[in-house]
């Protein structure tokens, strides 16, 4: 709360010169977002807010962020939504050709790699990051998360965003391996929830993708059906 | 991840720090992290104790810079002492807060610090109030404060219930700051708690290797 407050500060300091009009002719479009994944026996669990922000004014109160890269491999995007955009149709053409090469369905590892590449190389001028999730026939079910900067390193949970930081704790506390799909959607339903009602650019419906060998289930769960908790 | 830490910007030492209190079924919980750091480098302190007793049931704990929160926090201890003593009776800890409150507000320009206030009173039992960086101030059943707060506002709002018995809440607390601690590379240590109840106030410690341990650990 002090951080915001003293960023609030520092920023209404900054901006006095565009008083004159407002700052959604000024700023960028950004996905200030929460975005999340989960790894399962068998597959993966995606999730994602659906706020679209331009400095105050919600751009797209409907986004969807979980972008499909291939059958079996989606990415959920956060940060500049041009950039991420951009760069998941680069990695989207790259591996559809590397597929057709391949003769078989790619690798989640591969399409990772691909983000990897483009976010490294382009590094000071992006602003993106980016959650790969999906299943292959291989290691089935993974999660890479290749943040601004352009690391890359599978983790069994991961989350992103300017929503994430306030749940690291829910997260670390909640989540334990080998869970069922049933569980890993009840997590990353609640851990959204949590964090879109403390974010100011997350929020709107949650977006859900459940992928695994027999293909992608997806859902949306509506403002009035979030999972509500006791509040103070 | 971008974010800017209130603490980066603050010179000399300060309190990257995890602060939380907690109302339960008769008492309140107040606690912290035992790490004192000097722009996100360095740990001045392993060991600093973040709990301000300023009267009998009245305890604080402090955010931000740590000159700034020892100026404030004597000066508060001094004011609250001469009106428990005008008073007669113990102070309330709506007075209390109100002092922190006063300092923050009329020196807002200086100050960079923020301030969790809990106790109990005759009048009104198990209270906590949070008096933000500029000067505000606010009654909460339960509140977090510092750089480590952000990473636990969703477990505290999944996680907390009205009315908890004070094994809960102490449980409570103590996963709080372990999962801060553990997110945050400038809170760290022992974690400080402190049980007020209209009985008296209990110190209990938690040395690192003795706190709740996640998943990934």
């Amino acid at each position: 709360k002090m951080a915001a407050a003293t960023a609030t500060r520092f920023c209404q300091q900054l901006s006095s010169v565009s008083d004159m009009s407002p700052d959604w002719t000024t700023k960028e479009v950004s996905t200030g977002t929460t975005i999340m994944a989960v790894e399962y026996e068998g597959g993966v669990v995606i999730g994602a807010d659906s706020r679209t922000t331009t400095g105050a004014y919600i751009a797209n109160r409907v986004t969807d962020k979980l972008t499909p890269i291939h059958d079996r491999i989606f990415c959920c995007r956060s940060g500049s939504a041009a950039d991420t955009q951009a760069i998941a149709d680069i990695v989207t053409y790259q591996l559809g050709f590397h597929s057709i090469e391949l003769d078989e369905a790619p690798l989640v590892q591969t399409a990772a790699n691909l983000f990897k590449a483009s976010c490294y190389r382009y590094r000071e001028e992006l602003m993106a990051g980016i959650i790969v999730a999906g299943w292959d026939k291989r290691r089935g079910g993974q999660v890479y998360t290749v943040p601004v900067g352009g690391m890359l390193v599978r983790q069994p949970v991961s989350v992103g965003g300017s929503g994430s930081t306030y749940i690291y704790g829910f997260m670390d506390s909640n989540y334990k391996p080998n869970m069922t799909k049933e569980q890993c959607l009840h997590l990353v339903s609640g851990a959204l929830s949590l964090a879109m009602e403390r974010d100011g650019s997350s929020g709107g419906v949650i977006r859900l993708a459940a992928i695994s060998e027999s293909g992608v289930e997806r859902q949306v769960i509506l403002g009035n059906q979030l999972p509500k908790w006791s509040t103070a | 991840m971008e974010r800017h830490y209130m603490d980066s910007k603050i010179k000399g030492v300060s309190t990257g720090t995890t602060i939380l209190a907690v109302t339960f079924n008769g008492g309140v919980i107040i606690g912290s992290d035992s790490r004192a750091s000097m722009g996100g480098n360095y740990v001045c302190s392993k060991t600093i104790n973040k709990l301000i007793q300023v009267h009998d049931r009245i305890f604080c704990c402090i955010a931000g810079s740590l000159a700034d929160a020892q100026a404030v926090t004597k000066t508060a201890k001094f004011q609250i002492s001469l009106h428990s003593i005008q008073m007669e009776s113990p102070p309330l800890v709506k007075a209390a807060a109100s002092v922190m409150k006063e300092l923050c507000y009329n020196n807002k320009e200086e100050l960079q610090a923020g301030f969790i206030t809990a106790g109990w009173d005759k009048k009104k039992g198990p209270q906590v109030y949070t008096v933000a960086l500029g000067g505000m101030l606010l009654s909460l059943p339960f509140t977090i404060g510092g750089s480590g707060s952000t990473y636990i506002y969703g477990y505290t709002d999944a996680k907390y219930k009205p009315d908890m018995s004070r094994e809960e809440c102490l449980q409570f607390a103590t996963n709080a700051l372990a999962l801060a601690m553990g997110r945050d590379n400038v809170s760290g240590g022992v974690a400080h708690l402190v049980v007020i109840t209209e009985g008296g106030v209990e110190h209990v410690v938690i040395p690192g290797d003795k706190l709740p341990k996640f998943h990934d650990e």
